[in-house]
């Protein structure tokens, strides 16, 4: 399993990295931990000539909070995302999710930038990022953008983002309420079944606003708008919490493959969506 | 596309070499420098045979390009023991029956090292979760926990006594 040959360059600077892959034009790809592109590359199924890692960029890396503000650059891995505990405070439903992401020596490489930026369905934090209505920060050579987590998505690896462009920080704002990331899978180091990311804020013991994202149940995440205004302003009973169970259905599209046929995943994001739910709610 | 210069450390020693960029950190350490324990097993990022130390990080060696460990620490099985001078980990091991095969032994103590050194006094689901990217065929887990478990008793054990 030998990957097809390229040149390898690294940077040291964002804008180094910007002009290499304008430079290079359509065979430069990026690499942060390269977990998903290296067993692609593996396998042939990549035409790249060029391989622009991003490993030594500092500008890329850690995790800032500024009041409620919170800034995570793209190549910080997994593994910083579960140890930094003011990031716990403020989002710990990141946590929770990274957690549950492959497995331990995969999550020590794997980078939140490659996971969102990628456009796998499977990937998890990219419908955790429209929950939390991230926005997800670029560079090109024609300057700096941003563009919201719920606009990227456009089809399986199909993203917002140009070619030559590099994802290089993610912020949002610390949620109220309480959160949770709920996942099925089949074994260690699968990708989801079905994944919910809900999060409730609650105010006099009724739900206040509510957002709801799913995972690996369409060909992009998908945020369930319907689905939180469904609990909004709702006591969360049973009849509130189907509700936006059947909201959620209705916008999802999953297809028969090795996980199932469509009517089981159907089936098993309704019942990740209801425990999502309760335990956000419990923890509101 | 021609090779590279790459640097690294290997078990304490300072290596250079010459590589494709597309050669594996894996085949590196096996085919260049004749460093043997770390296996390739499914090649896939699955099994965590090629389990190797880089930079204080537990890597499968199978999906790092040498490329991207240049100027990298990288500790291997070797590096941690030697036949007259096991490691706590490897003893035990070898005392709790924790390999059958031994394909997969390598990774799982490379992985079990620094597991141990982020979590010194791990429950048994602990070690399982932080184990759970290492695969046994011969499904021996239940000695291989049990060995991790033993080897983090003694080490502590000898901590406390030099303090």
């Amino acid at each position: 399993m030998i990957p097809a040959p390229f040149d390898y360059h690294r940077p040291d600077t964002v804008e180094a990295a910007v002009k290499l892959m304008a430079d290079l034009g359509d065979s430069a790809r990026v690499i942060a931990g390269g977990h998903s592109l290296i067993p692609l590359m593996k396998m042939r199924m990549t035409d790249i000539a060029h391989l622009v890692d991003l490993q030594k960029i500092g500008a890329l890396k850690g995790i800032a909070i500024d009041g409620d503000t919170v800034t995570i650059g793209a190549m910080t891995t997994q593994q910083e995302l579960i140890g930094n505990a003011a990031l716990a405070g403020a989002a710990p439903i990141i946590r929770e999710a990274a957690l549950q992401i492959a497995d331990p020596q995969v999550r020590y490489v794997g980078t939140i930038g490659g996971n969102v930026a990628n456009g796998d369905p499977g990937n998890d934090m990219p419908g955790l990022m429209q929950c939390l209505d991230a926005t997800y920060h670029l560079q090109g050579p024609d300057g700096a953008r941003e563009i919201k987590a719920r606009d990227f998505y456009e089809a399986a690896y199909f993203t917002a983002r140009a070619d030559d462009e590099i994802l290089t920080a993610i912020s949002f704002q610390a949620p109220a309420g309480g959160q949770a990331y709920v996942k099925q899978k089949r074994k260690t180091g699968d990708y989801a079944t079905a994944a919910a990311s809900v999060i409730i804020a609650k105010s006099d013991g009724n739900c206040s606003a509510a957002s709801i994202a799913m995972t690996n149940l369409s060909d992009t995440p998908v945020w369930c708008e319907a689905a939180g205004q469904a609990l909004a302003g709702s006591p969360l009973g049973e009849a509130d919490v189907e509700n936006a169970v059947r909201a959620m259905l209705a916008v999802i599209n999953p297809q028969d493959d090795n996980k199932g046929p469509a009517e089981f995943k159907r089936h098993t994001a309704a019942v990740i969506l209801r425990r999502a739910i309760e335990r956000a709610a419990s923890r509101a | 596309m021609g090779k590279m210069h790459i640097k690294l450390t290997v078990n304490g020693k300072p290596v250079e070499l010459l590589a494709e960029p597309r050669e594996l950190l894996i085949h590196v350490l096996r085919e260049e420098l004749s460093i043997t324990g770390p296996h390739i097993g499914c090649e896939t990022t699955h099994c965590g045979a090629c389990t190797v130390d880089m930079d204080g990080r537990s890597v499968k060696s199978c999906t790092v390009f040498a490329a991207q460990a240049d100027g990298a620490n990288v500790t291997t099985i070797e590096g941690l023991g030697t036949p007259d001078g096991l490691h706590v980990l490897q003893t035990m091991f070898k005392e709790h029956h924790g390999l059958q095969c031994g394909f997969c032994t390598p990774g799982m103590i490379t992985r079990a090292y620094r597991f141990l050194q982020e979590n010194p006094d791990p429950t048994e689901e602990e070690v399982r979760f932080g184990m759970s990217g290492n695969l046994c065929r011969c499904t021996g887990y239940q000695n291989i926990v049990k060995a991790i478990l033993a080897a983090a008793a003694e080490l502590n054990a000898v901590k406390e006594a030099a303090q």
